[in-house]
């Protein structure tokens, strides 16, 4: 069933016809997609599907730092890191970008120029969210005059949590407006949203006011990514191109630093929304370390021996 | 050519240990049967596995006798606590080697590796921890206070959880005192006789526990053999209604756990996903090869037209073939002819007017195969909603009203598990209490536990296995 | 001149006549001709499950405390009846009078303690499940359906009310085939629960020939369970036989050997035996989670 223009500005109309949409849509049983998450788990991804995946999966890294203590030379090395992961084997996808602070998104711009490495920065008073529109919304501008081709916000999860869909929507339709061409990813923060009912509405108000991507987490809450709310966030994905033809994309950011966690979310973007969210352009990992866990593995199958953490750099 | 092709990751078949020959256990001790040797074959390839003794009538004899020896003289007298702790000890071994258990299992019966593995065979070591517990506790369990074994069991298992229903069988039997002779069936007798390997090394003392390979004569010999006190069976109705005539007027006791022809109702309020989840899980799980399979897909007709769509989609990622692959969510059926059953089930479906949806599966050169599939436009007269297939056959029908729902779940002479989707707790329960089924599964489907009580209403059979429950079926009280 | 009672069938809370027209004279134990009781056919059995099937799922959608209290109530209308009963008690068994009353007091008293058993059993024979998952797991204890109980020959109240009695404490209907020769307690009970709260259907009480009239209950399809204790020891293995074609669920005594010992001793206090014969255990699953 796919919903007309005129049928999609009626859910969005106001805060109660928001609202009736967000909470008729079907719930969510916890153990349920537990149970399926875990399942998909079980595949077995061995020899040249997990060559594919692993390279797959490095092409799909929004490589990441986001400290306090980020200086403009470690967004300089990790950009090096981001354009030549392996200097070792040129073969070696890049990844999809770095994602900095506003701050430092001239110094990536800089460092990455000529590649084909996007640009991610957070905006809108990351991690908390905690600020008026209008800073939020100034945040978004100077990364994007820095030149950030993407924009990581996140929604104000107080506002969710109260009910006040409306506002959220809002914001992150005003976020929408100031990123201008760069790309929109939303997080959801769900580990502060806690229930996967929540995650789900929160997935679609989201889609529903425009977001490129949903993702899952800043990284600074625990839990951040988990199988089963990239199970649901996936979920919501695939129903929102099936409903109103438009077909947005999954970042799962926090937690995930193995290259086995990796493979076991690509099998679920697979089975769960489909092979064509199989793409840098629909999915993303956010991640610092899962990267050299990917290049290791890619040493173990391109040499039989297990890999050392000598043989990857740092950054 | 899929973009993510998941390469094969098949178990390796070694694990197994597979002998040329295997045979029967009587007395403690393995030794060729008097009937002719069965070839027990790969479902998946049709390949021969090995050579089974089966037993002949008189070796049914002489195991009934070793087992009546083994009540009399040690195992009927044995304290519990000394009984509890050789099925701890068979439980341990199970676990031990259940990797190799596993792949047999999956070699026998064709049921998928991560099946075999992740369900089978935990669940049979389960069992007995489970039982082993109640040994030694068997006077609160609340049939008196010194409940008492009623002797010899005699019992006979299905093909579709080879080890699974051994242990079901046998583990309470034994916590409770009895002795027992266990037939398992024609088509997968392995992994039972590598339970007795197991038994045997576990020292259990000789004839507590024979098991004999065999077909239906050899089951009949045992049900009707007069040397016995009790006589538990799982397997299909109309065999259990024979062995119910043929126990009448003997003052044998009986359990029967028999077909069933499960509804999975699905509520307009459903969480939709996990619904889709539970009906896959539900007639798909194992081949369909499930006695209490969902196999009638009841659906509010209001969300018929989003449940439907979605379902199909699922099946779609679903991947069958090798038993061994890791990655395999249907295996093959396990016979020839239980797929000409289906076969034949499934054309009355397209001659009665109902649609047929097939999953797009390829179906392997060699072996016997049944694609998932799904008939809609089903009516509660069409005998694929009536008759048990036993196989990856689902038959969707609609209803518009809670009343209805359960009019139609119920309108049945099986009634031996259910299924209800809804958000709604008030009307979960509601349904649930309505619903003439011994197992209902609400937001969830085919959940297995030892401590949960398992059997049917009406011609689904009747005593209760798992749980304390389990229990009564194998004492005098 | 005293005015003769005449006893009847009782189906559906209504007490007709037997279908067939047919009555057969009943004698105390002594040879005097107490009453032409009606003598139930085919029929009669086929209407009277019709009328349990009907009362099924009222009586079983019933609380627990409710169907204790009808019980209760029954035990109540005994009690108030206690010579009228002794007298048939007495009549029909060829005991004496204070023998006879102590049956109508025992009846009374086992009728008191399945009252009390009905919202009890569900407690002793069911509860929580300890799983290992994250679900809530219960099983309960529900009622089989609809039972056909052959009563007891020799003791016509105590015996009937003992079999009677636990069929319904747990929500089942039923369709008593009284004592053959000794009939009437059982007609009488049936017009004390005619006027009692239990819901008509739920007992009907045929007299007649447990021989004629049996294998039609236990051929029955929409008959869920049988309860041969009335049947002669030779015709055990039939009726079980027969029970096979529905699986219905069966008691008999020795097990339905055709050589057990004669008919129980009434006056022991009853096991759950009788109750746990005609139950079914229903187990609920469902996922915890947020």
């Amino acid at each position: 069933m796919t919903v007309t223009g005129t049928q999609q500005s009626e859910i969005t109309r106001d805060e109660s016809s928001l609202r009736r949409f967000l909470h008729g849509l079907p719930g969510v049983d916890q153990v349920g997609a537990q149970d399926r998450a875990a399942a998909l788990a079980t595949r077995s991804i061995k020899t040249t599907a997990k060559a594919w995946a692993i390279d797959a999966a490095i092409s799909m890294v929004d490589l990441t730092t986001l400290e306090g203590s980020d200086t403009h030379g470690k967004v300089r090395s990790l950009a090096a890191k981001a354009r030549r992961p392996d200097p070792s084997d040129l073969s070696t996808p890049t990844v999809a970008a770095v994602c900095v602070y506003p701050d430092l998104v001239a110094t990536a711009v800089e460092a990455l120029r000529g590649s084909k490495v996007g640009v991610a920065s957070v905006a809108t008073a990351f991690p908390s969210g905690r600020a008026s529109l209008a800073t939020k919304l100034h945040d978004v501008r100077e990364a994007v005059a820095a030149g950030a081709t993407e924009i990581d916000m996140v929604i104000d999860r107080g506002a969710f949590l109260s009910g006040r869909y409306g506002q959220v929507f809002d914001e992150i339709v005003a976020t929408k407006a100031a990123c201008g061409t760069a790309h929109l990813k939303v997080i959801l923060e769900t580990g502060e949203l806690v229930t996967l009912d929540n995650a789900r509405r929160a997935s679609w108000l989201a889609l529903l006011a425009g977001g490129d991507f949903i993702k899952t987490s800043t990284g600074k809450v625990t839990p951040a990514a988990t199988p089963p709310v990239a199970l649901v966030m996936l979920q919501a994905v695939r129903d929102f191109a099936a409903d109103h033809g438009a077909v947005r994309g999954v970042k799962l950011a926090g937690g995930i630093r193995s290259t086995k966690d990796a493979v076991r979310y690509l099998v679920m973007v697979n089975e769960v929304a489909g092979e064509q969210w199989l793409t840098p352009d629909l999915f993303r990992f956010g991640a610092s370390t899962l990267l050299n866990d990917l290049l290791q593995q890619r040493h173990k199958l391109a040499t039989g021996a297990y890999d050392g953490p000598d043989y990857v750099s740092m950054d | 050519m899929a973009i993510f092709d998941y390469a094969p990751a098949p178990e390796s078949r070694d694990l197994a240990r597979l002998k040329p020959h295997y045979g029967i256990f009587i007395d403690g001790a393995f030794r060729d049967g008097t009937g002719e040797a069965i070839k027990t074959i790969n479902p998946a390839t049709e390949e021969p596995l090995a050579e089974v003794a089966e037993a002949g009538v008189s070796d049914v004899d002489d195991a009934v006798r070793a087992a009546r020896r083994a009540y009399d003289n040690v195992w009927g007298s044995m304290p519990g606590r000394e009984r509890a702790k050789y099925l701890y000890r068979i439980a341990r071994a199970i676990q031990e080697r259940g990797r190799e258990l596993a792949v047999l299992e999956s070699l026998d019966n064709g049921k998928p590796i991560k099946e075999s593995r992740d369900t089978d065979i935990p669940l049979a070591a389960a069992h007995f921890f489970y039982y082993a517990g109640w040994a030694d506790k068997l006077g609160y369990a609340g049939f008196g206070p010194n409940p008492q074994p009623l002797g010899v069991a005699g019992q006979v298992i299905p093909w579709n959880f080879p080890l699974l229903m051994a242990a079901w069988k046998i583990a309470p039997a034994l916590a409770a005192g009895n002795t027992v002779v266990l037939k398992p069936a024609e088509t997968t007798p392995l992994t039972a006789l590598v339970l007795a390997e197991i038994i045997a090394e576990c020292d259990l003392p000789p004839g507590v526990v024979n098991i004999l390979a065999g077909g239906p004569e050899v089951g009949q010999a045992l049900t009707e053999h007069p040397g016995i006190d009790k006589v538990a069976f799982t397997g299909s109705t109309e065999v259990g209604k024979a062995i119910q005539r043929a126990l009448a007027g003997t003052g044998r006791r009986l359990s029967l756990e028999l077909g069933g022809k499960a509804a999975n109702i699905i509520f307009e309020d459903a969480p939709i996903d996990q619904a889709v989840e539970g009906i896959v899980n539900g007639i798909f799980f194992n081949q369909g090869h499930v006695c209490c399979a969902g196999s009638r897909l009841l659906v509010q007709e209001s969300i018929a037209d989003e449940v439907l769509p979605a379902l199909q989609r699922r099946l779609g990622t679903l991947r069958m073939g090798d038993p061994l692959d890791k990655n395999t969510d249907i295996g093959a059926i396990n016979s020839a002819v239980q797929l000409a059953r289906i076969r034949e089930l499934a054309d009355s479906g397209d001659d009665e007017g109902a649609s047929r949806w097939t999953a797009p599966c390829d179906i392997p050169d060699r072996g016997f195969w049944f694609p998932p599939t799904i008939f809609t436009g089903v009516s509660q007269a069409n005998r694929i909603a009536r008759e048990e297939i036993f196989g990856p056959v689902l038959s969707v029908l609609t209803f518009r009203t809670p009343s209805e729902a359960v009019e139609k779940a119920n309108n049945t002479p099986y009634g031996l598990s259910a299924g209800i989707w809804s958000e709604k707790g008030s009307r979960i329960l509601w349904t649930a209490q309505r619903l003439r089924a011994g197992v209902v599964w609400a937001n969830t489907f085919n959940r297995f536990d030892p401590a949960s009580p398992f059997g049917g209403y009406k011609e689904s059979g009747f005593g209760r296995e798992g749980g304390r429950h389990g229990l009564e079926a194998y004492l005098a009280y | 001149m005293t005015v003769r009672k005449t006893y009847k069938l009782y189906i559906g809370g209504a007490f007709p006549r037997s279908e067939s027209g047919r009555v057969y004279p009943v004698t105390s134990s002594s040879g005097d001709l107490l009453a032409q009781a009606a003598q139930a056919s085919r029929k009669d059995v086929r209407d009277a499950v019709v009328a349990a099937r009907g009362a099924f799922a009222g009586w079983s959608g019933a609380t627990a405390y409710n169907r204790g209290q009808v019980i209760y109530r029954i035990a109540e209308m005994l009690e108030g009846r206690r010579d009228q009963f002794a007298a048939e008690v007495a009549a029909a068994e060829g005991l004496g009078t204070a023998a006879a009353e102590g049956i109508v007091d025992a009846s009374v008293d086992r009728l008191v303690w399945y009252a009390g058993w009905t919202d009890k059993y569900a407690q002793i024979t069911g509860g929580a499940n300890p799983v290992s998952g994250p679900y809530i797991n219960y099983s309960v204890p529900e009622p089989s359906g609809v039972i056909g109980v052959l009563a007891p020959q020799q003791s016509s109240l105590l015996g009937l009310i003992s079999v009677v009695a636990p069929v319904i404490a747990m929500g089942n209907t039923c369709v008593v085939v009284s004592s053959f020769a000794r009939p009437l307690p059982a007609i009488s009970l049936a017009e004390a629960l005619g006027t009692s709260d239990l819901p008509g259907g739920v007992v009907n009480v045929l007299s007649g020939s447990a021989a004629e009239l049996a294998p039609w209950l236990a051929a029955h399809r929409d008959v869920n369970g049988i309860d041969i204790t009335g049947a002669a020891p030779e015709g055990r293995a039939n009726l079980l036989r027969s029970a096979s074609d529905t699986v219905k669920r069966t008691y008999s005594p020795a097990g339905g050997r055709a050589d057990g010992p004669g008919e129980e001793d009434w006056a022991t206090e009853p096991a759950l035996r009788r109750m746990a014969a005609f139950v079914e255990t229903k187990t609920v699953w469902h996922p915890l989670g947020i």
